[in-house]
């Protein structure tokens, strides 16, 4: 498929900032895009006015035209409110990979289709690669520590076809250089982090949830049910957590379940976390789907570490080669052949 | 390389500058740059140019030259008069706090988000007034609101800046006057400045605000009427520029730019709006016609003769906007951010119009150098961007 015009999502962060001068480099007509996603309170996410400035600055800079789309209410509706809903029912979610999921590939290659571009790209750390039957899939990222393939598994082939993603195939340190080399502005700008929607400061997660879900308390107990304590919030709690539950939790004390609906979190050792398979729903795959039986690399979390796994009913189960921490349910589990991304799912309770 | 065909059709948002006030700039821009407040010979100059300028001003908004303040804008002209009279009046009054306020539901961001701003302080309760679908002031529910409690101040738009509906300032103010006679009454005239004679549109009320740049003067000047026996506080302190109004050295080229803008305005007045109208006309009517789904927001009877503006069923304005920048045409949607990007008008909101319609809504508006041939290119661009989009 012949590309010539792209436009970058430009985030006002360093990444995009460096995949749309690479893209310029490399004689594409580029143009750049912000995305306008949350009017709220927060204002360290990818979508303030401070940000916004960044990126439109950048665009001059470069040279480019530079637009904003308010995509709010699909950010709203696809991205914050699951978000809530999750935690009001004691689920961990994802909102970043919600968010890649409805907004920033969907709703935005849409647009860019509508305007006339042939495909979009963006500064995420994952590598764009062909595949042996044809098309394109993804791989993790040339930097493993910046690797971001975890939060684009579930981008189908016929959307990586229409996107790229250029600082996948530099480390972070060479992005910061070709960035400073450049003279772009964003080039000494901290990496993005936490939930963008939710203010660092202002009690944070807490006051979030509080102001749009009644928070309510809990027994904390150990593993015979004995109570030891209370917690206020337990719709702030997730499995494997080792503080903030209220009661002195001891050296190798974690959270083993969370029984939002019975007002219950049980503490255990780490022998009490472990697990041996966990159960996916919601999935969906670059390509084909990986066989019954086959063995898979598995993160089941935004920086987890990978875990061998056997593939079992079409990927609704996964068994693990080695017990391990048990997924908090909500959570995206990415599957992958070696480095190529296979797809993922979301974890289920049991 | 030759110059692609363009239509600026946004000149709500601002206007090229007129010749008239360039020329008149210019001479403030050289040679001539006293300080007006001063004694020597250079700052009498500028006391001079200002003070004719204010003459010009005043007469064309109805007012006297000690009435009128020069500001820094229309938005600190509003916020000007909201914040400074009301002001006043708690320093006036003994209980403090707690004033009532009505603004209209359809005022531009300058006078809702000082409103919202004194809510936040807790120095007013703050109300609006319902509009009509067609996006008029509703005179019953103001009545009624009128009737309710005592009312501290009372602002209406002469014109608004979407739609382009003139609201009926003299009866705002009749009512005004008859069920809340102490209430001042605001009138942001900063979209009717171009259309309709403000002497007359803004007789009886107490607070008036005009923006040059909307008229075809420079940006970053405007000024306020503030009536004999309205009392305002400054809101900037200092010299005591503007008799203590407005502190600060006045910005002598911009403002003999509004004056000579404002009086070519009124001078040419007749004839522009006859030839503004019939463009306006011929524009409205063949996208109406070129575009299945179209429909023009207000009907004509209710606007100024420069303002176009539609609802386009199943298009994103934000997506028609880019196209229409593609091919030259250069509009507005009639709401965005400081970010730039495109909300859901509260203007629409106000008038009741489904939110799926909002979002293809389309602002054109016009002036005075506005020709057939921008015209022309709209009615062969925007068509075929809508077609593009629903394809």
């Amino acid at each position: 498929m012949g590309m010539d015009r792209i436009l970058v999502a430009l985030s006002g962060g360093v990444d995009s900032s460096v995949a749309a001068a690479m893209l310029i480099d490399e004689g594409y007509r580029v143009e750049g895009a912000t995305l306008k996603l949350w009017g709220g309170e927060s204002d360290s996410g990818c979508c303030s006015v401070a940000d916004v400035d960044d990126a439109r600055r950048v665009a001059q800079q470069l040279g480019i035209r530079h637009h904003v789309f308010n995509f709010g209410a699909d950010f709203d509706a696809h991205v914050v409110d699951p978000y809530v809903a999750a935690h009001a029912e004691g689920l961990t979610p994802n909102p970043c990979v919600e968010c890649n999921r409805h907004v920033k590939f969907d709703r935005l290659l849409h647009r860019a289709e509508q305007l006339g571009f042939d495909a979009i790209a963006t500064g995420h750390h994952v590598r764009r690669v062909p595949l042996a039957e044809g098309g394109f899939g993804l791989a993790r990222a040339v930097d493993r520590a910046k690797d971001q393939s975890y939060v684009v598994h579930m981008l189908g082939k016929d959307v990586v076809a229409r996107c790229l993603f250029p600082v996948g195939e530099l480390t972070k340190a060479e992005v910061r250089q070709r960035a400073t080399a450049l003279g772009l502005r964003t080039a000494d700008k901290p990496d993005s982090q936490d939930v963008c929607f939710i203010a660092r400061t202002n009690g944070g997660r807490r006051t979030f949830l509080g102001s749009r879900i009644p928070l309510r308390s809990a027994t904390v107990v150990d593993m015979a049910g004995a109570t030891l304590g209370t917690t206020d919030a337990v719709e702030l709690i997730t499995i494997g957590q080792r503080r903030g539950v209220g009661v002195a939790m001891g050296e190798r004390r974690y959270v083993v379940d969370v029984d939002v609906a019975g007002q219950r979190v049980v503490l255990g050792g780490p022998e009490d976390l472990r697990a041996n398979h966990v159960l996916l729903d919601s999935l969906s795959w670059v390509d084909a789907p990986p066989r019954d039986g086959e063995q898979v690399l598995v993160q089941c979390s935004a920086h987890g570490d990978p875990v061998a796994a056997t593939v079992r009913s079409g990927a609704q189960r996964l068994e693990f080669n080695q017990p391990t921490h048990r997924v908090a349910p909500g959570q995206s589990v990415v599957l992958y052949r070696n480095d190529l991304v296979l797809g993922g799912g979301i974890a289920q309770r049991g | 390389m030759v110059s692609a065909a363009t239509a600026y059709l946004d000149h709500a948002a601002t206007t090229p500058l007129r010749p008239e006030a360039r020329a008149a700039m210019l001479e403030w821009m050289g040679d001539r740059f006293g300080n007006p407040s001063g004694s020597h010979t250079p700052s009498r100059a500028a006391r001079q140019a200002i003070d004719e300028a204010r003459d010009v001003v005043a007469a064309a908004l109805g007012a006297t030259a000690r009435e009128i303040v020069f500001t820094g804008g229309g938005t600190e002209a509003l916020n000007l008069a909201l914040s400074g009279s009301l002001g006043a009046r708690e320093s006036a009054s003994r209980s403090g706090g707690n004033l009532m306020v009505l603004t209209s539901a359809i005022e531009h961001d300058a006078v809702r988000n000082a409103a919202l701003a004194l809510v936040r302080h807790g120095r007013i309760t703050h109300r609006q007034i319902p509009v009509s679908r067609f996006g008029v002031i509703d005179l019953e529910a103001l009545r009624t609101l009128l009737m309710d409690g005592p009312v501290d101040l009372v602002a209406v738009m002469a014109v608004n800046n979407e739609v382009g509906t003139i609201q009926p300032i003299g009866e705002v103010v009749a009512l005004v006057r008859q069920h809340a006679p102490g209430a001042v009454v605001v009138v942001d005239a900063v979209q009717g400045a171009a259309w309709i004679d403000m002497a007359a549109a803004g007789l009886g009320a107490d607070l008036i605000a005009v923006s040059a740049h909307k008229f075809g003067g420079p940006q970053g000047v405007g000024a306020l009427v503030v009536r004999e026996g309205t009392s305002i506080e400054a809101l900037l302190h200092g010299g005591g520029q503007e008799r203590e109004r407005r502190s600060g050295t006045q910005n002598v080229a911009a403002i003999v730019g509004m004056a000579a803008a404002l009086r070519t305005t009124i001078d040419k007045r007749a004839e522009d709006m006859a030839h503004i109208e019939q463009l306006r006309n011929r524009l409205v009517d063949g996208l109406v016609s070129a575009i299945p789904g179209c429909t023009e927001t207000v009907p004509r009877a209710h606007k100024v003769a420069g303002n176009a503006h539609v609802c386009i069923e199943g298009v994103e304005s934000e997506s028609l906007l880019v196209l229409l920048d593609d091919g030259g045409v250069y509009a507005s949607a009639g709401s965005a951010c400081a970010s730039g990007a495109i909300h859901i008008s509260p203007v629409l909101e106000a008038m009741g119009i489904a939110p799926s319609l909002a979002l293809g809504s389309l602002r054109l508006t016009l002036g005075p150098a506005s020709t057939d041939t921008e015209v022309d290119l709209a009615l062969t661009v925007v068509p075929a961007a809508v077609a593009r989009l629903r394809n």
